[in-house]
């Protein structure tokens, strides 16, 4: 549904998207993987034909966004990662403006505001003004716009960035629900919203694909370990030693106050971490673990790289 | 066409519940009605014509038309609105005239509350009609220059404020061209007084409807408004 050929662009000098290419097959959820400024704001822009590439093609469905992006848009459901609302208006006058910009005729327009609406779930803000909204409301406001004229394809940028706990969840089951008869792509830097919502992943570093796979192989895919961090009483050093010379450990380090210990997941080495410590006559105040951070995983796809 | 129409009925919309446009036509109404009543007085209500309206009127207008435009499409980039209706599928054309369209919608308002001026001169006296319909058209061209070149300066920026002192800027060097055009020698003189917005006015206010003037002020509008639509066009290539 989505094809993207060897896509570069550059801002002036500043290379933000580096030679990339993917497909996005119909009906597929795909998330977007990446850290802050690795491409895939830039590469979502394209693809919605707001900005054009320095080089590369982008098809949506059977157009070619650049030059036949008026016919590509219409397949198209955007929502920025700044949800473009204007603030002045009330909920319905700007999914009414949106639904009439988007070609929808008066009549279906009525129809599709009251479906979205109760899609997600804005009944009872219909006939605020936006402006008065809170953040996670807005977000659905943004999200019923996108939907609109029922696209084929949807394109989400953090959907969920800076909306409370609740919220998250809440938007995520609607993505879940919107995805069963659309293609969806979307970007987020929270790895485990991309095993909750996607069937597939595709990893952006610094403007180039690291990496891609269903989720089912994500875990092989990011080499999988596990991280614990301990806060030991007791001389630093030897503790450090000791800990080395455990059976199943792979790495110790030491970033005060804690221990960083990684063991392989077919280990288990907790229950002798703990035994051991004691035996030395040394205290354990704490252990707990600690889920590998974006950055370590880019580190080891990309250190990986390099190795193979 | 659709298009524009659903764009600029929503730009009049939001005028029409912001405070903005309603201050800003309070002023110009009070403005121009102060200077419409000295004139007159002036005279001693011997010439009644609504001459003191339209001296202060084609400044205001100028003034005015760059305070209407800068949110139209600086606004939109700093809400991120603008990433909006640049992946609808609606033309890049279609968008500004559509907002070109709203604006002077918005204007031709303001224009229509100033009626009261002859009509109080139809009461209490006998102007001559011509020329005050041929200075209204007058405005109403030299307005719809002045709001493409606000929309224009309004598509560099994502700041309102830059975006009305750009337009202003054009607008005044454009607007005293004319009194270059007086100081310069032969042909320049007379092509800087051409480009100049002020020069062509006062034939309007005598009644004289030249052509020259027409295509001159429909030009300026056409080509900022190209301009406008060029600078959209090569934000999406930066």
């Amino acid at each position: 549904m989505i094809r993207i050929q060897n896509l570069t662009k550059y801002y002036g000098k500043h290379l933000a998207v580096d030679d990339i290419s993917f497909n996005v097959e119909k009906g597929e959820i795909v998330g977007f993987l990446g850290p802050n400024a690795a491409g895939k704001t830039t590469t979502m822009r394209i693809i919605t034909g707001y900005l054009m590439p320095t080089r590369g093609d982008v098809w949506v469905g059977d157009y070619n966004m650049m030059n036949n992006s008026l016919d590509g848009r219409r397949l198209i459901g955007y929502m920025p990662e700044i949800v473009p609302l204007y603030t002045d208006m009330t909920t319905r006058a700007y999914l009414y403006f949106v639904a009439r910009l988007r070609g929808l005729h008066k009549k279906r327009t009525k129809i599709r505001i009251d479906e979205v609406v109760e899609t997600c779930h804005l009944e009872d803000y219909i006939d605020v003004i936006i402006g008065k909204l809170s953040k996670g409301f807005r977000q659905r406001v943004g999200l019923a716009q996108a939907i609109i004229h029922d696209p084929e394809v949807l394109i989400l940028d953090e959907p969920t960035i800076g909306i409370d706990p609740i919220q998250v969840a809440q938007t995520r089951g609607l993505i879940k629900e919107m995805g069963k008869r659309r293609t969806i792509l979307l970007s987020t830097h929270i790895l485990s919203e991309v095993s909750m919502i996607c069937d597939r992943v595709i990893i952006i570093h610094e403007g180039r694909i690291a990496a891609q796979d269903r989720i089912e192989n994500l875990s092989t895919l990011l080499k999988g370990g596990n991280r614990i961090r301990l806060k030991v009483q007791g001389p630093v050093e030897k503790v450090t030693d000791r800990l080395r010379q455990l059976h199943g450990i792979r790495a110790v380090s030491y970033e005060k106050p804690y221990h960083i210990v990684e063991y392989p997941s077919d280990q288990e080495p907790r229950g002798e971490i703990t035994e051991d410590l004691v035996r030395n006559g040394w205290t354990l105040l704490a252990m707990e673990s600690v889920e590998m951070s974006l950055e370590d995983i880019f580190l080891s796809l990309t250190t990986a790289e390099v190795k193979g | 066409m659709k298009n524009i129409c659903i764009i600029s009925r929503k730009e009049l919309k939001s005028y029409l519940t912001s405070p903005m446009a309603y201050i800003v036509t309070a002023i110009f109404l009070a403005l121009s009605g102060t200077f419409f009543a000295t004139y007159l007085a002036g005279t001693n209500y011997a010439d009644t014509s609504i001459r003191g309206f339209l001296e202060a009127g084609q400044i205001l207008i100028l003034l005015f038309a760059a305070v209407l435009t800068m949110r139209l499409i600086a606004e939109e980039k700093k809400l991120g609105t603008w990433e909006l209706l640049l992946t609808v599928p609606v033309r890049d054309t279609e968008i500004i005239l559509g907002k070109f369209i709203g604006s002077l919608a918005m204007l031709t308002g303001m224009l229509l509350l100033t009626f009261y001026y002859p009509i109080l001169l139809m009461v209490f006296g006998d102007p001559d009609l011509g020329p005050i319909i041929t200075s209204y058209l007058g405005l109403f061209l030299l307005g719809s220059a002045a709001l493409a070149i606000g929309i224009f300066a309004s598509s560099l920026t994502s700041n309102q404020i830059v975006s009305a002192v750009v337009a202003g800027g054009i607008l005044f060097t454009l607007w005293f061209l004319g009194i270059a055009g007086n100081f310069a020698p032969g042909a320049l003189g007379e092509l800087l007084s051409y480009l100049s917005l002020s020069r062509h006015f006062p034939d309007f206010v005598r009644g004289v409807v030249d052509t020259k003037a027409v295509v001159y002020y429909l030009s300026v509008t056409a080509i900022f408004l190209y301009l406008a639509i060029r600078s959209t066009e090569t934000d999406r290539w930066r």
